[in-house]
């Protein structure tokens, strides 16, 4: 595995009227990772996603994306040089058909006269049933996307990011509502697409994070408590303390 | 490359059928069945329609409800009739005026010499492209600072409704500059040809259905593209639009401009029917008014606007004559009722009456055969 | 502002601030109720206005009353009105909550609409009642005189007396926020809906009370606009645009902002109505505003929160 920094995040903090969610966080990820973000509620998971997706500005800190400070840049921005970001409930548009979900996420026509020109070429569908293979849902292309199960929006809203071949992928509590046989499959999914790019995922199912976690890091009340492999996290006394300590 | 045209442009074959029925109302039945007096009248009401229209995709698809689009109306309106007024102003007809040669109403304000902002209007020309720019370079600035900025919602709405407030008292407030609360009155020609004959208002009344013809067909082109389609994602999940790499203000910004010139050509064809242009048609009132044009139509329909603004305005002018008192409860009435009853306006209840019997009547129609030429054009081809 | 000299500009700034000082009354009360109502459902109430004309109406009707049949206690009804305006304007508030409010939470943007046809209704209603011209009640005489500090100053004891009555009302709101249980089941259906009615709160409940007391406030907005000036059917849509920007401008969550804001606006507007005419007074304070919630359109006295 090389060694190439694709995030590192460092000294990140924000605040809420004085309340510390994330405190002088670091983390870095490497290129072809999977890192998983464990740690008990309001320890800050979501927030640093919000962070380096733009979605809410860091107090003080920085966090670049291949030499890129992301804190300076608008959201769809930082979709554009690459962070796709999915969220804790499945977020797609309920109204539009799964292929019309994955044909709004393709990246071309993203400015104003872009899209009135955009034109459904043959290299657009390509891309769609690849995607569409890949998230398990070729046979559902017409349906309307409200109407697929809570494990296939799930899928959906990843293939919308994958569409878009992003470097550095983050997923937020991915599994959430899902059966077991989807686990299974989402575990393969993950495993397969993180070659090439990065991922970071939340996830609170042990199970799980066991199955696909390259390393995993702790976080509690806004600061990182233990970073490693799933082992060594799991043996960590401070790590134990928080989980049951109270 | 006809196929596309069709399925873009007029929206498939149920686009092209609606399309056809508005034009064969506007353009044959109504100038068959109504005389020239009543005509005109008509013609003043599909000027609103272009408002109307406009903020079916403002706020219908946009979601974004604009309770300022009289200041585009007004804009459009008061740009034509600067020149008109102009044109009327000449030597030989201002002669017996303290200051020959400027607008009667500058001279009662002991105004001397025309406003610099007025000189450009004696262009045509120049006239013309500020109808569309004008509301375009407004539409723009207020939505640069909005949307960009995240304001949205009741917010947007209140602060164009206190923009339009503004605009109105200045606009009556500077008499010497704008004619006050009297407006641009007694205007004559145009390019010396007289717009108060009865050819005359045929001909404008054609040219005004033709270009609300014409920016309804625009605003199905932006709608069949992905645009179109965003405009739709945003007011579902606008986060996830934005995390998917799409500057979310600026589609806002695109769709309130394009409102804005549809309204603006509206407003310069209201003056040239009309004959006037004052602040009563740009306020707030006449503003939220539009919004009820195109509520009752079907806020999501750009045909139903025009259908919606002709009935309320036939009410309008129905009942204000013989018991206006009433007119405000059913105005008020209506307002309610179109929210908590029937939300899809005319279109709503079209598709939920009206559509499934007309269209078995078609098929025993098709059988028989007459029609049977008219419809197997397939839909969908190539987006 | 040439041709005055020092001592003319301190008179005409305290004189035209105090006369502000009406204007800020009005718009604080119209304010607060709008901010509750806003803070909590998220709507937009645009026939608070009329809750104000229902409030001036009703003194105006208390006054007559009073002139006809009960003379000898003129010089007290005033008292006693503006509790009667705060409970028509409430009663009336509750019945609009009932048959029309409730049904269209989650959906300002048609709130906006249908209450803005309310007003019209209502406003119809006025001019069929009491009809289109302007009427004023009866005012008791130790409201009329004035009070001069010094001999360039004049000040309205009427203005005074409003001054009054708004800060015993901003007092009651904030005492019956923070220091009531309803007040706190308010706040806590703000804050949280899905959670409060988890916890047993009658949300439903808590809506329909809240609707009612801000309109309520208003009526008494009412009582006070009857000091400085006349009614007719639209007085109070006049007022809905300045109420809904001073409640943004203070942050609709916030009642020190919103005290702020509506001092800062009818001040604002009320000197350079001195120095300018009335209208482009109003027209450089509301421009002045969008201006500035461009800027800031959080409000001026928001906290960050997280999402």
């Amino acid at each position: 595995m090389s060694n190439e920094l694709v995030l590192a995040v460092e000294d990140l903090t924000v605040s809420f009227d004085g309340f510390k969610a994330v405190d002088k966080l670091n983390l870095y990820v490497e290129k072809n990772e999977l890192r998983v973000i464990i740690g008990p509620n309001g320890a800050g998971k979501t927030t640093v996603l919000d962070l380096i997706c733009g979605r809410t500005k860091a107090t003080s800190g920085s966090i670049k994306f291949k030499d890129i400070e992301l804190t300076k840049y608008p959201e769809y921005k930082i979709v554009q040089v690459g962070v796709g970001r999915k969220f804790q409930t499945p977020s797609i548009y309920e109204n539009l058909s799964v292929l019309e979900n994955l044909e709004i996420s393709f990246p071309r026509g993203r400015g104003v006269f872009g899209s009135l020109v955009f034109a459904r070429t043959q290299d657009v569908v390509d891309r769609i049933m690849e995607i569409a293979e890949m998230i398990f849902l070729s046979d559902q292309l017409e349906v309307q996307a409200g109407l697929l199960s809570h494990g296939q929006k799930q899928w959906l809203e990843i293939g919308m990011l994958l569409i878009q071949d992003p470097e550095l992928l983050m997923l937020d509590e991915p599994v959430a509502g899902m059966s077991v046989s989807e686990r299974e499959k989402t575990a393969e999914l993950l495993n397969r697409i993180s070659q090439g790019r990065s991922v970071i995922v939340i996830e609170h199912d042990m199970e799980f994070v066991k199955r696909i976690a390259h390393k995993v890091t702790v976080l509690h009340q806004g600061k990182l408590l233990a970073e490693g492999n799933m082992d060594a996290v799991q043996s960590n006394p401070k790590v134990i303390e928080v989980y049951l300590g109270h | 490359m006809m196929n596309a045209f069709y399925s873009k442009w007029l929206g498939g074959k149920r686009g092209a059928i609606e399309l056809a029925v508005l034009a064969a109302f506007i353009f044959i039945v109504m100038p068959l069945w109504l005389d020239i007096f009543r005509l005109n009248m008509v013609g003043k009401y599909l000027t609103y329609a272009f408002a109307a229209v406009g903020l079916v995709m403002v706020w219908g698809y946009g979601g974004i409800l604009s309770l300022g689009q009289g200041i585009f109306f007004g804009i459009g309106g008061y740009c034509m009739a600067m020149f008109l007024k102009l044109e009327a102003s000449d030597l030989a007809s201002t002669a017996r005026q303290t200051t020959p040669g400027i607008p009667d109403f500058m001279d009662w304000n002991q105004v001397t010499s025309l406003p610099l902002i007025w000189e450009p209007f004696h262009s045509l020309t120049f006239t013309l492209i500020a109808i569309l720019v004008l509301p375009s370079v407004v539409a723009y600035v207020i939505g640069v600072a909005m949307f960009k900025r995240r304001v949205g919602g009741v917010y947007f709405s209140i602060i164009t409704q206190a923009i339009a407030a503004i605009l109105t008292i200045l606009v009556v407030g500077q008499q010497g500059m704008t004619g006050g609360i009297n407006g641009i009155t007694d205007l004559k020609t145009l390019h010396g040809w007289n717009i108060n004959t009865n050819s005359a208002k045929y001909i404008l009344y054609y040219l005004n259905g033709a270009l609300l013809i014409g920016a309804i067909v625009l605003c199905k082109f932006v709608l069949s593209s992905k645009l179109g389609r965003l405009l739709l994602a945003m007011r579902d999940k606008e986060d996830r639009v934005r995390f998917s790499g799409y500057d979310v203000a600026n589609f806002k910004i695109f769709t309130f401009s394009l409102g804005a010139v549809i309204s603006a050509i509206g407003g310069a064809m209201f003056t040239l029917q009309v004959g006037f242009m004052s602040p009563s048609i740009i306020g707030i009132v006449p503003s939220i008014e539009m919004v009820i044009f195109a509520a009752i139509g079907g806020r999501m329909s750009l045909v139903g606007a025009v259908y919606g603004t002709l009935l309320v305005n036939y009410g309008k002018t129905a009942f204000s004559e013989s018991f206006p008192s009433l007119w405000l409860f059913l105005m008020g009435a209506l307002f309610i009722g179109v929210v908590m009853v029937f939300p899809n306006g005319l279109a709503g209840l079209y598709d939920t009456y009206l559509k499934g019997r007309l269209e078995k009547v078609m098929a025993k129609l098709r059988e028989r055969g007459p029609l049977r030429k008219l419809s197997p054009v397939k839909a969908g081809v190539q987006k | 502002m040439d041709g005055y000299s020092l001592t003319d500009l301190w008179s005409i700034l305290v004189m035209q601030g105090f006369s502000g000082l009406s204007l800020f009354s009005v718009l604080l009360l119209m304010a607060l109720g709008l901010a509750i109502i806003f803070g909590q459902m998220g709507v937009i109430n645009m026939a608070h206005g009329e809750f104000m004309t229902i409030g001036a109406y009703t003194i105006y009707l208390c006054s007559k009353i009073t002139e006809q049949y009960f003379p000898a206690l003129m010089p007290y009804y005033f008292v006693i009105a503006i509790f009667a305006a705060f409970a028509i304007a409430f009663a009336i508030g509750y019945l609009v909550e009932f048959s029309l409010i409730r049904h269209l939470y989650k959906r300002p943007l048609d709130t906006l609409l249908a209450t803005w046809g309310l007003s019209l209704i209502m406003q119809q209603i006025f001019r069929s009642t009491f009809g289109a011209r302007e009427v004023s009640a009866t005012l008791p005489d130790w409201l009329m005189g004035s009070w001069k500090p010094t001999p360039d100053i004049d000040i309205p004891l009427n203005g005074l007396f409003v001054m009054g009555i708004s800060i015993i009302v901003t007092i009651a709101v904030v005492l019956f926020l923070y220091r009531t249980s309803w007040g706190l089941k308010v706040r806590a259906t703000t804050q949280n809906r899905v959670m409060a009615g988890a916890v047993g709160i009658n949300t439903k409940k808590v809506d329909r009370i809240t609707f009612a007391v801000g309109c309520g406030i208003a009526g008494i907005a009412g009582a006070s606009f009857t000091t400085i000036a006349s009614t007719g059917p639209t007085s109070g849509s006049l007022y809905i645009v300045d109420t809904f920007l001073v409640v943004v401008f203070g942050g609709a969550s916030s009642v020190v902002g919103t005290v702020l804001s509506a001092f800062s606006i009818a001040q604002a507007q009320s000197i350079l109505t001195f120095f300018m005419t009335e209208a482009m007074g109003k027209v450089v304070t509301l421009m002045a505003i969008i201006v500035i919630l461009m800027l800031r359109p959080e409000g001026l006295f928001t906290s960050k929160v997280r999402r």
